[in-house]
């Protein structure tokens, strides 16, 4: 339970750690909350040979507005975004759905931008910011650039990030009137991850008719999902009972569920089923104000 | 390969070259002497590890101690002044909220934590702040009794 050896670097800058990760390329890993990555290097899963703490750059935490949307900085807490007043206030599902995660000492410690890096596939944050359509900045990258959350998540703990890339923030964009959200999540008793979770905005129009639905799934597969084809189906309808109970067994299409210690592939199947009908009538319900 | 950490623990300065793999919970206990902070399942669920590091609980098993480089850390050893239990301490004692004790310190600095932040937690509140400390004892309820009665002291002090 003792890591492997390693170099720590505290870098003040973004260009220093840049530096850094690029003189020891492949060798070095960004380090923030590291409540993924320490417990890994614990178990000696990973062993990089240089750690790059990334707390002390400036102005990686922040929230402010952007657009009409919201930029987080990718080193704020769990805790800061869930105390943040601007989250409260324009993104509220974002601040449920990080109480829910693990438990006040990792929240307490624990960064929005490592989970992204990290991309366990029963992280809760990666749900979200696909129904959300976040996209990820990085810097330290053959160029400075963004990507879409859709394009982010690759495979289980593998984004596109190259190795000396650090992400700097996080924009969700604004999100239109008679938007409800919600986020159902069914957790493992002792770790509190995600044996499955459902992120759900729905936007409806003036006649209470869905006009944009986006649901993102976390824990269910290899990596986090967009159930585009639920999406599609629940567009123009009414979010009735049975409109989402339709579009729960649509969100089933194309998933590869993982058969592990916490659930077998029938299992995740089934409560991928009931979430997405429980996040698609609580946001609906949001969105039209009787929730 | 070493590195030079000057740091507060219960107000008292320190200044210890320790290798980087170092982890917070083995510097308070095995360079500092202070084992009230204990090592508990090794994958960062049980918190037996908590502290508090610039006033966050923090699992101190899953922390090197270099990131806490000029930082101020309460352990449970820091709570009772001049021989006077903290409330939380108390609280615990009177209503058995602890068997064997292992969990205890963690569970009483997860409960600073949280009385902290609320000063009237529900019981759900409670329950909430301590999902990150687990126990084999007691089945809890004792302890949120305990963390009930420390808020209330807590309050009537105040």
């Amino acid at each position: 339970m003792i890591p492997v050896a390693f170099q720590y670097h505290a870098p003040t800058t973004l260009d220093e750690a840049i530096a850094i990760l690029r003189r020891y390329l492949g060798e070095a890993k960004c380090l923030a909350g590291g409540q993924s990555l320490i417990p890994m290097m614990k178990l000696r899963l990973v062993a990089p040979s240089h750690l790059v703490d990334l707390r002390r750059i400036q102005d990686l935490a922040h929230v402010h507005e952007h657009d009409g949307g919201l930029a987080i900085g990718s080193m704020m807490t769990y805790y800061q975004v869930q105390t943040s007043p601007l989250v409260r206030q324009r993104l509220p599902v974002l601040v449920e759905a990080t109480n829910l995660i693990a438990d006040v000492q990792v929240r307490n410690t624990g960064t929005i931008g490592g989970a992204v890096a990290h991309a366990d596939p029963a992280a809760d944050v990666p749900a979200l910011l696909l129904a959300c359509e976040a996209q990820v900045y990085t810097v330290g990258g053959a160029k400075d650039r963004r990507i879409a959350a859709d394009r982010l998540f690759r495979d289980a703990f593998t984004t596109a990030l190259t190795p000396a890339e650090i992400i700097t923030e996080i924009r969700i964009p604004a999100l239109p009137p008679l938007t409800g959200g919600s986020y159902q999540k069914f957790a493992h008793k002792a770790s509190h991850f995600a044996i499955v979770g459902v992120a759900a905005l729905v936007t409806l129009d003036d006649r209470g008719v869905c006009q944009r639905v986006r649901i993102g799934v976390t824990g269910a597969g290899y990596k986090p999902t967009r159930a585009r084809a639920a999406e599609r189906y629940l567009e123009e309808k009414a979010p009735s009972k049975g409109n989402i109970e339709a579009a729960a067994k649509r969100a089933l299409r194309g998933v590869e569920f993982l058969d592990d210690h916490r659930g077998s592939a029938e299992y995740r199947e089934h409560l991928t089923h009931v979430l997405v009908a429980r996040a698609l009538a609580e946001a609906a319900a949001r969105a039209s104000g009787t929730s | 390969m070493a590195y030079t950490v000057r740091v507060t623990v219960n107000g008292v300065h320190y200044i210890h070259r320790v290798e980087e793999r170092l982890l917070l919970v083995h510097f308070i206990r095995d360079v500092l002497g202070l084992t009230g902070t204990h090592v508990g399942c090794e994958t960062s669920q049980c918190g037996a590890c908590t502290v508090l590091v610039d006033g966050l609980a923090v699992k101190s098993c899953t922390m090197f101690t270099v990131q806490t480089q000029g930082s101020s850390i309460l352990t449970v050893e820091g709570l009772a002044k001049d021989g006077e239990l903290h409330p939380l301490q108390e609280a615990f004692r009177e209503e058995h909220g602890l068997q064997c004790g292992f969990c205890t310190p963690g569970m009483i600095m997860s409960l600073l934590q949280l009385l902290a932040r609320n000063h009237d937690p529900t019981d759900d509140d409670i329950r909430h702040g301590l999902a990150g400390n687990i126990c084999r004892c007691t089945g809890y309820e004792n302890i949120v009794r305990a963390a009930r009665l420390a808020g209330r002291k807590m309050r009537g002090r105040a």
